[in-house]
């Protein structure tokens, strides 16, 4: 007969139901924190896509004949991305039954538009990018599976500076 | 060595191609270290920019462009057209990355 029986008991009782429910305890508050970082990442992209002046980009190779060119140079940047615990469960879930995985496709616009936003930054006096190219590739994560560790998306074209501006007005046709 | 011309065109814009020397090609095989790799899986955890690898990544490119240019320095060219990156992952942790293009000397 031990009188302290029903209060001894109640500690580990808590210790393994928090044991238990640890793992999604995790999954909630990492997946606040990396909404939270998702939000203030997307706003931060839509702020320096408005203010500043962005320069033209342009997937074709040519660029206008009769104006001469300043400086022309390769311009590239890239951007590691990384899903939170949360949105990684959930694109394993989608994987069962199939479909749209919007945690990925959210992830990926987000690597592209960092990426173009931060190659434009590398040339701010530039006039155009002609050629642009983007590639993507998955980085593996620590225990060498592909996929869940991340995307890296490298952005990169050829930036031109014309001369001078135009001095003489546009042929009429 | 800074004085060479980069560009992912056919053409160097606004300059003539004189010569071309053929192609230079530039790789390196990086792996992460430990450290990187534990405060990366930490950043997995809520997700985001993992700002490590983008490092590691971005210097690793420009080692690799650091060696096409010396190639293409010692052909006699002052410019690369055509350059082209490509990444594989060769083994658990390692990534190689590669970039080419064609030698040529402008005017």
């Amino acid at each position: 007969m031990n009188p302290d029986y029903g209060q001894s008991d109640s500690v580990p009782t808590a210790l393994i139901i928090l044991f238990y429910a640890a793992p999604f305890i995790a999954l909630v508050v990492f997946g606040f924190i990396g909404m939270f970082a998702e939000r203030s990442h997307y706003k931060s992209i839509r702020q320096r896509e408005q203010n500043g002046h962005r320069i033209p980009i342009t997937p074709t190779r040519t660029l206008e004949p009769d104006r001469s060119v300043a400086e022309s140079r390769l311009v590239a940047a890239s951007v590691v991305v990384s899903l939170d615990y949360f949105k990684r469960f959930l694109a394993n879930l989608r994987n069962l039954i199939g479909g749209r995985v919007r945690s990925y496709e959210s992830l990926m616009d987000r690597a592209r538009r960092e990426a173009v936003l931060r190659m434009q930054d590398e040339c701010p006096d530039a006039d155009m990018i002609l050629n642009f190219r983007m590639e993507t590739s998955s980085i593996a994560n620590t225990r060498g599976k592909r996929g869940a560790g991340g995307v890296e998306v490298l952005a990169y074209g050829t930036m031109v500076r014309y001369a001078a501006p135009e001095t003489t007005p546009p042929k009429l046709s | 060595m800074n004085d060479l011309i980069l560009t992912n065109l056919e053409t160097v814009p606004g300059r003539r191609i004189v010569e071309h020397h053929g192609l230079v090609s530039g790789n390196t095989v990086r792996a992460k270290n430990v450290g990187r790799d534990i405060a990366a899986s930490l950043k997995n955890l809520v997700g985001g920019e993992l700002k490590g690898y983008t490092e590691l990544l971005s210097q690793s490119r420009d080692e690799a462009v650091e060696r096409m240019k010396a190639q293409a320095t010692a052909m006699g060219a002052n410019a690369i057209v055509n350059v082209r990156f490509s990444t594989s992952s060769v083994a658990q942790g390692a990534a190689e990355l590669y970039a080419y293009g064609t030698a040529v000397r402008v005017e």
